[in-house]
C-alpha cells in the first residue's frame, strides 16, 4: 500500500515536468486556427439561438415543417443522436477502467467532455421540440411517474449529474498542476484552477478518499448511460405504432449508442491528435483498438438489426407492412439500405483489415459511420410517423411528407456547434488529457501506453 | 330441505337488503330536505316531485348537477356524475357529406385544415367495396395517450370522456405520438387560427358552440365529444348536423343513443347490426362503435374524396 502512495507523490515533479509542455500547451497559447475555429463555432450557436428565437415568437406552422403528423421532426431524432453519443462517457472511461483495458487513461477524459456536452445538448433539443417551453415547470408541479418523458427527466438530469462529477473529481490534482506550472495566463484564470482545487494537497489520504470516489462513480455511470439509452428508446417502444411496437428497441438503441461513440471517439481522438499534436499520447494504438472495438460493436448493432427489422419483414403482418414495405422498397429504401450499408456494414467489414485501422481511414469511416447514425434515428422518427395504422387522407400536401426547414435546420446545427464549442472551450482551459492517469499508466508499467508498434 | 333454507335465507337477505335501500334513501331525502347548510344561490330550478308535480325551487337545493352551473377546474377534471358517453357510427349512412366535420370546426373554433373528425376512404380488402369511415376521438376506456402524457394534461374522466387540461399541456406531443389513431391535432400557431379564435373567444351567439376552450397556441387538441353540450343534455355539433343520422351519441349506463331521430337502446343495435371497435387487437377499449357498412343508405361517390386540402 505504502509503495503504492509513494509512487503517486513521486511522479508530482519529475513526471509532470516532462509532460508539462505536451498536455498543457492547449491551455497556454491558441493559435490562429484555434481562434478562428472557436468564432466559427459561436457564430453558428448564435445562428441557431435566433432561428429559435425566431421559431418561438413566430408561427411554428411557418417556421418548421412540423405539422400534425410529423409533429416530432428533426429534433427528436437530433436528440436521440445526442443521447447516444452520450454512452461514450459509459463506454470510453467507465467499461474500459472496470476491465482493467489500460489503454482508456488517454481517452478517457475526452469522452467524458462529450459526454457531458451531448447529454446537455440532448436535453436541450427536447426543449426546444416543445411547444410551449414556458410551461416547463409543470414537469416539478404535476409530473406523473407513469410517462417516460418523466423516466427521461430524471435519468438525464441523474446521468449529467453523475457524469459532470467523475469529469470534475479527477481533475482536481490537474488543476493543482495547472496551477503550478502555468505561468502565462490571467491571473482570474490561475485564481479559477485555485479554487476549484479545493485545497488539493496530494496527500496520501486525499489520493484515496480520491480513488475510491472514482471507482463508485465510474460504476454508477455504466447502469446510468444504459438507463437514460434505453428510456430513450422507451419513449418509441411504449406506444402502439407500428414501427415502434418492439420488445427489442431498448437493446437496439444500447448497442446503436455503443457503435456511434467508437465512432464520435475515433473521430475526437483524430482531432485532438492533429490540432493538439498529441501524438506521443494518443497513439496508433488507439485507433487500432478502436477500430477492433467498432467490427464488434457493428456486428451486435447488425444483429439488434436484423432482430428490429428483419425478423417482422418476414412475417409482414397486417399492422406491421405499411411502414416495413416503405423502408425496404417503397420511397424510403435508398436511404435506408445507404444507412444501413455505411452504419453497419462499413464499420463491421473494413477495420477488419489491420490497414484500416490506422488513423485516417478509421477517422474516414467512423464520420461514415456517425452521419448513417444521426439518419438512422432520422428513419425511426420520420417514417415511423408518416405510417400511421390509419391512412393519411384529405390533408394539405405538406402534412403528408417532411423535410426539415432552414429554422430547424439551424437550431440543429447549433446544438452540434454548442456540442463542439463545450469539447473545444475545455480543451482550452483545461488538460484534455488527465496528465496524473497517464503519469501513473507509465509509472505502474503499463508500457503499451506509450511504446505501442 | 336444503332448497327450502337455501331460499328462505336468501329471501331474508333481499328483505332485509329493500329495507336498507329504503332507509338509505329516506336518509338521503331527508340530508337533502333538511340539511340546514345550502346559501340561496337565486337561481331556479325545476324539478319533478315524486307526485308528478313541477315545481320551481332554488339550486341550491339539489344536488349538483351538470345543467346547473358552471364547473370549477376540479370537477371538469372529475366528470358528469352517473353517466358514460357512448358513440355509435352508422357506416352504412355516411355518404361523406362533410357536415359534422365543419359543424365541428364552427363549434370549437378551429378552421381548416384541422379536424377533429376526419372521414377516411378505407376498403378492407381489394374484393371488398370501399366506405366511408368517419374518424375522431374514440375516448379509449385504456388511453395509450393519458398514459404517456407528463403532467396529466390528458386525462381520463369518470364519464367516459379523455379530456385535455389545455392550461397545463407542455406541448410535448407524445400523446400524438401514442394515440394509433391520430386523432390528435396540434396547435402550430397558424396566424389565421390564432387571429380567428381571438376573435371568437366568447362567441357564443352559435347555439352549436361549445364553451370548452379551444387548443392555445403550442397545446395539443382534439374531439371531446362536446361534453359540455351534452352535459346539458344537448346533442354534439357532429350529430346534429350529420344531414343523415350517421352519428349516434349516448350514454352507455342509460344503454341508449340517439341520433337527434331515433334513440335506440345501444346494446341491441350493436347486436343486431354486428357492431366493432376500430383496432380492437390494440386493446384501447375505444368508446365509439361502428356499423358495418351494409345495406347502405348512398352509392360510394368517390368525387367527395379530396376537399381538406388547402393550407
Amino acid at each position: 500500500m505504502s509503495a503504492n502512495i509513494n509512487k503517486h507523490e513521486t511522479f508530482t515533479q519529475a513526471e509532470y515536468m516532462v509532460m508539462k509542455n505536451d498536455l498543457l500547451r492547449p491551455i497556454e497559447k491558441i493559435g490562429k486556427a484555434g481562434k478562428l475555429w472557436i468564432a466559427f463555432l459561436v457564430a453558428v450557436f448564435m445562428a441557431g439561438v435566433v432561428a429559435y428565437i425566431i421559431q418561438e415568437t413566430k408561427s411554428k406552422y411557418v417556421t418548421t415543417s412540423l405539422r400534425d403528423y410529423t409533429m416530432w421532426g428533426i429534433y427528436i431524432s437530433n436528440f436521440l443522436f445526442m443521447v447516444a453519443i452520450g454512452l461514450v462517457g459509459v463506454l470510453m472511461s467507465a467499461i474500459l477502467k472496470l476491465t482493467n483495458f489500460e489503454w482508456y487513461r488517454p481517452l478517457s477524459r475526452i469522452a467524458e467532455v462529450i459526454a457531458i456536452g451531448a447529454i446537455m445538448f440532448g436535453g436541450i433539443s427536447i426543449v426546444v421540440a416543445m411547444g410551449r417551453p414556458d410551461r416547463l415547470i409543470n414537469l416539478l408541479l404535476y409530473g406523473r411517474i407513469q410517462s417516460p418523458i418523466i423516466w427521461d427527466v430524471i435519468g438525464i438530469t441523474t446521468d449529467l449529474t453523475a457524469c459532470i462529477i467523475l469529469l470534475f473529481i479527477p481533475l482536481i490534482p490537474s488543476l493543482v498542476t495547472c496551477k503550478n506550472h502555468l505561468e502565462n495566463l490571467p491571473k482570474w484564470q490561475l485564481k479559477m484552477y485555485n479554487m476549484l482545487s479545493f485545497g488539493w494537497q496530494g496527500t496520501p489520504e486525499q489520493w484515496a478518499i480520491l480513488k475510491k470516489t472514482m471507482k463508485t462513480l465510474t460504476a454508477l455511470v455504466i447502469p446510468l448511460g444504459v438507463i437514460i439509452c434505453t428510456i430513450t428508446a422507451w419513449l418509441f417502444a411504449t406506444t402502439l405504432r407500428a414501427e415502434w411496437d418492439s420488445t427489442n428497441f431498448g437493446a437496439y438503441f444500447v448497442s446503436n449508442a455503443f457503435l456511434l461513440s467508437v465512432a464520435v471517439m475515433t473521430l475526437a481522438t483524430f482531432i485532438f491528435r492533429k490540432a493538439y499534436k498529441l501524438e506521443k499520447y494518443l497513439t496508433e494504438m488507439h485507433f487500432d483498438k478502436l477500430g477492433q472495438a467498432m467490427v464488434l460493436m457493428a456486428l451486435i448493432h447488425g444483429y439488434f438489426n436484423v432482430n428490429e427489422y428483419l425478423i417482422p419483414a418476414y412475417k409482414m403482418s397486417g399492422l406491421h407492412e405499411n411502414t416495413l414495405l416503405n423502408l425496404f422498397v417503397g420511397k424510403e429504401a435508398g436511404f435506408y439500405w445507404s444507412v444501413v450499408f455505411f452504419g453497419i456494414i462499413i464499420p463491421f467489414l473494413l477495420p477488419l483489415f489491420p490497414k484500416m485501422r490506422k488513423p485516417i481511414p478509421l477517422t474516414i469511416i467512423s464520420l461514415a459511420v456517425l452521419i448513417a447514425g444521426w439518419f438512422r434515428l432520422y428513419l425511426i422518427v420520420i417514417p415511423g410517423l408518416l405510417h400511421p395504422y390509419l391512412p393519411i387522407q384529405d390533408v394539405p400536401k405538406s402534412w403528408t411528407h417532411y423535410f426539415p426547414s432552414a429554422v430547424e435546420m439551424t437550431v440543429v446545427a447549433a446544438t452540434f456547434a454548442g456540442l463542439l464549442l463545450v469539447v473545444t472551450l475545455f480543451s482550452r482551459f483545461f488538460p484534455i488529457i488527465s496528465v496524473w492517469e497517464v503519469a501513473e499508466g507509465e509509472l505502474e508499467g503499463k508500457e503499451e501506453i506509450f511504446n505501442y508498434k | 330441505m336444503e332448497n327450502e333454507n337455501n331460499n328462505s335465507s336468501r329471501r331474508n337477505f333481499l328483505k332485509l337488503g329493500a329495507l336498507g335501500g329504503i332507509a338509505l334513501a329516506g336518509t338521503a331525502i331527508a340530508s337533502a330536505v333538511t340539511d340546514e347548510t345550502p346559501k340561496a344561490t337565486g337561481k331556479k330550478v325545476k324539478v319533478l316531485t315524486a307526485d308528478g308535480k313541477l315545481v320551481e325551487i332554488d339550486s341550491s337545493l339539489v344536488d349538483h348537477h351538470a345543467a346547473n352551473d358552471d364547473f370549477s377546474k376540479a370537477e371538469l377534471r372529475q366528470g358528469v356524475a352517473g353517466k358514460k358517453f357512448i358513440r355509435v357510427i352508422d357506416l352504412g349512412k355516411c355518404a361523406n357529406e362533410r357536415k359534422c366535420i365543419t359543424g365541428c370546426q364552427k363549434a370549437h373554433n378551429v378552421l381548416a385544415p384541422i379536424e377533429y373528425i376526419k372521414v377516411k376512404k378505407m376498403q378492407n380488402s381489394p374484393l371488398e367495396s370501399p366506405y366511408w369511415f368517419p374518424t375522431m376521438c374514440y375516448h379509449c376506456d385504456n388511453p395509450p395517450c393519458t398514459k404517456v402524457c407528463p403532467v396529466d394534461a390528458t386525462f381520463k374522466r369518470s364519464d367516459g370522456i379523455v379530456a385535455m387540461d389545455y392550461e397545463r399541456c407542455i406541448g410535448c406531443k407524445f400523446c400524438m405520438a401514442a394515440c394509433p389513431y391520430s386523432a390528435r391535432t396540434f396547435n402550430f400557431g397558424r396566424p389565421e387560427q390564432v387571429k380567428y379564435s381571438e376573435e371568437h373567444k366568447n362567441d357564443t351567439s352559435d347555439p352549436n358552440h361549445c364553451t370548452t376552450p379551444y387548443a392555445q397556441e403550442g397545446t395539443v387538441a382534439k374531439c371531446d365529444f362536446c361534453t359540455d353540450r351534452s352535459e346539458q343534455g344537448l346533442l354534439p355539433a357532429c350529430v346534429i348536423e350529420c344531414p343523415n343520422g350517421a352519428i349516434y351519441h349516448g350514454d352507455e349506463l342509460e344503454d341508449v343513443v340517439t341520433n337527434g331521430e331515433d334513440t335506440v337502446r345501444l346494446k341491441k343495435l350493436l347486436q343486431d347490426r354486428a357492431g366493432y371497435r376500430q383496432f380492437e387487437e390494440l386493446g384501447t377499449k375505444p368508446r365509439v362503435y361502428y356499423l358495418p357498412p351494409v345495406k347502405r343508405d348512398f352509392p360510394f361517390e368517390d368525387a367527395t374524396e379530396v376537399q381538406n386540402t388547402k393550407e
